[in-house]
C-alpha cells in the first residue's frame, strides 16, 4: 500500500467513527463532537493530498485545511451555544427526549 | 508505511473510539484531546508543521475547553444510569459501517494513490504567510468576518433571554 492510501484509510476510519458517534449517541454534545471528528477526517485528507499531490509548492491543500479548521471552530462555538439554549428551554440534552417537533 | 505512522494512527483512532464510546462525558473529552493530539502529530509527520500546531491550539486548546464548559453548564458530567446510545443505534452503526466499507473499497481500487511519493515539500511559516497575504487574502478576510459573525451569534444564542427564568 502506498503512503497516501494509508492516510486516506485512516481518514476514512476517522470519518466512520465520527459518523457512528453522531448517529448513535444520545447526548447532543457528543453528537456535535462526532461532527467535529468528520471535519477532522476531511482536514487529514486535505493535508495528505497536499503532501503527496502533484504540486505541493502551491500550498493549496494546506490553505484549505487552515480555513476548514477556522470554520470548524466557528461551527463548534455556534453549535454549543445552540445546545445551551436548548438545554435552558427543555432542561435536557438527551436527544431521545427532545422530540417536541416529532409528528 | 512507517512505524511512527502506525503508532500515531493507532493512538489517534483509539482516542477517537474511546471519545465516542465511553459512558462518562468528561472521560469522553479526555479521550478526545488524546485523539486530537494524535491527529496533530500525524500532521507534523506529513510535514505540515503550521497546521499541526494550529490543530493543537484550536482543537486541544479551544474546542476541548469549550466542550468541557458546555458539559458543566448542562450538568451532564458524572456517571449516568440511562443507556448512552440512542434507541436506533443499530441502524446508525450499520450506516457508519457501510460508509466505511464504500470508502475503503474506493481507496483500495482507486487510481489516485498509485503514483510514487514525491520528495518532502517545503512549507515554512514565511511561505504560508506570503500565500495568505497575496493569493488567499480574500478568503482570509472572509474567514475573519465569518468568525466575528459566528462568535457574536453564539453569544446571542446562548445569552439569557429577558423574562426567562434562569
Amino acid at each position: 500500500m502506498s503512503p497516501l492510501s494509508c492516510y486516506l484509510l485512516v481518514s476514512a476510519l476517522l470519518f466512520s467513527i465520527g459518523l457512528a458517534g453522531a448517529l448513535t449517541r444520545r447526548n447532543a454534545i457528543l453528537v456535535l463532537i462526532g461532527i467535529e471528528l468528520m471535519l477532522n477526517a476531511a482536514n487529514l485528507n486535505f493535508i495528505a493530498f497536499w503532501r503527496y499531490g502533484p504540486d505541493p509548492a502551491a500550498l493549496t491543500g494546506m490553505m484549505f485545511a487552515i480555513f476548514s479548521i477556522s470554520v470548524a471552530a466557528a461551527e463548534a462555538a455556534v453549535g454549543l451555544g445552540i445546545i445551551l439554549a436548548v438545554y435552558r428551554h427543555s432542561r435536557t440534552t438527551d436527544l431521545d427526549q427532545l422530540n417536541s417537533m416529532k409528528g | 508505511m512507517t512505524i511512527s505512522f502506525l503508532i500515531l494512527a493507532t493512538l489517534m483512532i483509539a482516542g477517537m473510539v474511546a471519545a465516542m464510546g465511553m459512558r462518562n462525558l468528561v472521560h469522553c473529552i479526555l479521550a478526545l484531546t488524546l485523539g486530537f493530539a494524535g491527529l496533530a502529530a500525524l500532521y507534523l509527520q506529513l510535514g505540515a508543521q503550521f497546521v499541526g500546531l494550529t490543530q493543537i491550539l484550536v482543537y486541544v486548546g479551544a474546542v476541548a475547553i469549550l466542550t468541557v464548559f458546555a458539559i458543566m453548564m448542562t450538568g451532564s458530567a458524572g456517571p449516568i444510569a440511562l443507556p448512552v446510545f440512542s434507541s436506533t443505534w443499530t441502524m446508525g452503526g450499520v450506516v457508519a459501517g457501510a460508509v466505511f466499507a464504500v470508502l475503503a473499497w474506493t481507496i483500495h481500487f482507486g487510481t489516485a494513490s498509485r503514483k510514487s511519493p514525491p520528495p518532502q515539500p517545503e512549507a515554512t511559516v514565511r511561505q504560508i504567510g506570503d500565500a495568505l497575504m497575496h493569493r488567499f487574502v480574500l478568503p482570509l478576510e472572509i474567514i475573519g468576518l465569518l468568525l466575528t459573525a459566528a462568535l457574536i451569534g453564539a453569544v446571542l444564542v446562548a445569552m439569557q433571554e429577558k423574562g426567562e427564568t434562569p
